[in-house]
């Protein structure tokens, strides 16, 4: 079992609130990440995958198909966008490192044939990042 | 779901590696320049992880705020811009980043009850670290 990892870099804004808590709330639990306006991050996404070496190639996975994909299914979808907004997650779930990590996933895995998704790093910051391996 | 958080904080302090049970013969060999007897600094770096599911409500594994928190007070305010070899917490053991590493672990292992502490992981410098997860093996 060898696994790879694919970097991908994206932008986009988003804020945390949920429409259950009171304002006062929200304030309490989400501190400036409550702002409606919204505020911004670079995030930088690794994807991992696993898989047995093929022989024929001595690929894992195909790296032009790996980053086919996550174009496709994140960037295209969240990069230089207003999470909260426009990704459909995000419209009724708040958009925080854990859940966005989730989403990656969920998008991810089904469009893998060869290689199996291993790991989900979202960095909000390079301070701050979120780990998912598709554990329930 | 489970998901795993990480997040990193800086701290710097001064430490010596010397042996008290060697000679000094024994603490050169063992220890080179950290044996310095006037000690010498580092940034450190602390990278705690820790678990748990995403909840409901709040889409967080546990609320930073309260993470950054407890690490200003309990860990951060501790160690930062101190001689560790004059800590109390340093009387009995050498301040190797390797004790240092566990000490951390288990500061944040018995006080932080709002996730899972994974593993702590801790850099000396750019080219070395170390990780801890109160013994339990790493994946």
């Amino acid at each position: 079992m060898v696994y790879l990892t694919r970097k991908a870099e994206f932008s986009a804004s988003h804020f945390y609130h949920n429409p259950a808590f009171t304002p006062e709330e929200n304030r309490r639990v989400f501190g400036k990440c409550n702002n409606p306006n919204g505020h911004g991050h670079n995030y930088t996404l690794e994807v991992t995958v696993k898989g047995e070496v093929n022989p024929r190639s001595g690929f894992v996975v195909d790296l032009k198909q790996l980053k086919d994909v996550m174009h496709h299914e994140v960037l295209d979808a969240m990069d230089h966008r207003f999470l909260n907004k426009e990704v459909p997650e995000f419209l009724h779930r708040i958009p925080t490192t854990e859940n966005i990590a989730i989403a990656i996933w969920q998008r991810l895995t089904p469009k893998l044939a060869a290689a199996k998704l291993h790991r989900v790093r979202v960095y909000e910051t390079p301070d701050l990042f979120v780990d998912f391996y598709g554990e329930p | 779901m489970k998901a795993h958080l990480s997040r990193r904080y800086l701290f710097s302090a001064s430490h010596r590696l010397h042996s008290d049970a060697m000679t000094d013969a024994e603490n050169q060999a063992t220890y080179g320049k950290c044996n310095n007897p006037f000690g010498h600094g580092h940034n450190y770096i602390i990278e705690v992880t820790l678990s748990g599911p995403v909840d409901e409500q709040t889409g967080m594994v546990c609320n930073l705020t309260d993470l950054d928190s407890f690490m200003e007070r309990e860990v951060l305010a501790r160690y930062d811009h101190e001689n560790l070899n004059v800590l109390k917490e340093f009387a009995q053991e050498i301040p190797t980043t390797e004790n240092l590493c566990i000490q951390i672990y288990e500061i944040v292992h018995r006080g932080f009850t709002h996730a899972h502490l994974e593993k702590v992981r801790l850099e000396e410098t750019m080219m070395n670290s170390f990780e801890y997860a109160g013994g339990e093996a790493i994946h």
